[in-house]
């Protein structure tokens, strides 16, 4: 599925014009992009929670050449699905749900 | 920011667009692509990431509590990559850093 995909899905389920439901599209995934990008994390209930999280530095190693490297303090992303998704994903039979599923790294 | 924020906020954007309307957009992109997600499709956003559906295998798992061993089911779990373009903006702030996050797993 691609964001034009998306574009579609709106386009024949809200009634919107193509114009219209792309620039919506366009603006939700922006508005996302900038909450994040300011360190704030976005929740989506039923669907999951985007997180920046901070990393220390670290002493790394080039897996090719063992060559220790130091890999300087950054902010990355995590996406925490929410269990209503986990569960849509298993819900069709075909993969036992356990009671495990709540169970977290 | 939730996703009665985000809503908030792309209304703003378009002020010929209800609020309402922007609520029915906003659910339908997250319904659909978590129907996609569904059947085992992969969703790639331009600038974004990419989201996949991958299978975990049964494993024998123990109760942390009482350390009885317990089997764990195969089960499909989301997975997010996020893209080049968000993840420099999201690493490209201030010096300041973020907080630790740790302990801070509230799910929705």
């Amino acid at each position: 599925m691609t964001k034009a995909e998306i574009v579609e899905q709106i386009y024949e389920q809200v009634g919107f014009s193509k114009k219209e439901s792309a620039e919506l599209v366009e603006k939700v995934f922006e508005t996302i992009k900038e909450t994040l990008a300011r360190g704030e994390k976005v929740k989506i209930s039923g669907f999951g929670n985007f997180v920046v999280r901070g990393k220390n530095a670290r002493k790394g190693r080039n897996p090719q050449t063992g060559q220790e490297i130091l890999l300087e303090a950054r902010r990355v992303l995590t996406f925490k699905p929410s269990l209503v998704l986990k569960t849509i994903l298993n819900d069709d039979g075909s993969v036992e749900v356990s009671v495990a599923e709540t169970y977290e790294r | 920011m939730t996703k009665s924020g985000l809503i908030e906020a792309v209304a703003e954007c378009t002020p010929h667009i209800s609020k309402k309307d922007t609520e029915i957009v906003v659910n339908t992109i997250f319904e659909s692509m978590a129907q996609a997600l569904k059947v085992g499709e992969r969703i790639e956003i331009r600038g974004f990431g990419s989201f996949q559906v991958k299978v975990r295998e049964a494993r024998e798992g123990r109760n942390p509590k009482t350390g009885e061993p317990v089997h764990i089911s195969a089960k499909r779990t989301p997975f997010f990559k996020v893209g080049k373009e968000l993840k420099e903006m999201v690493d490209g702030i201030a010096p300041e850093r973020v907080a630790s996050n740790s302990g801070n797993n509230e799910s929705s």
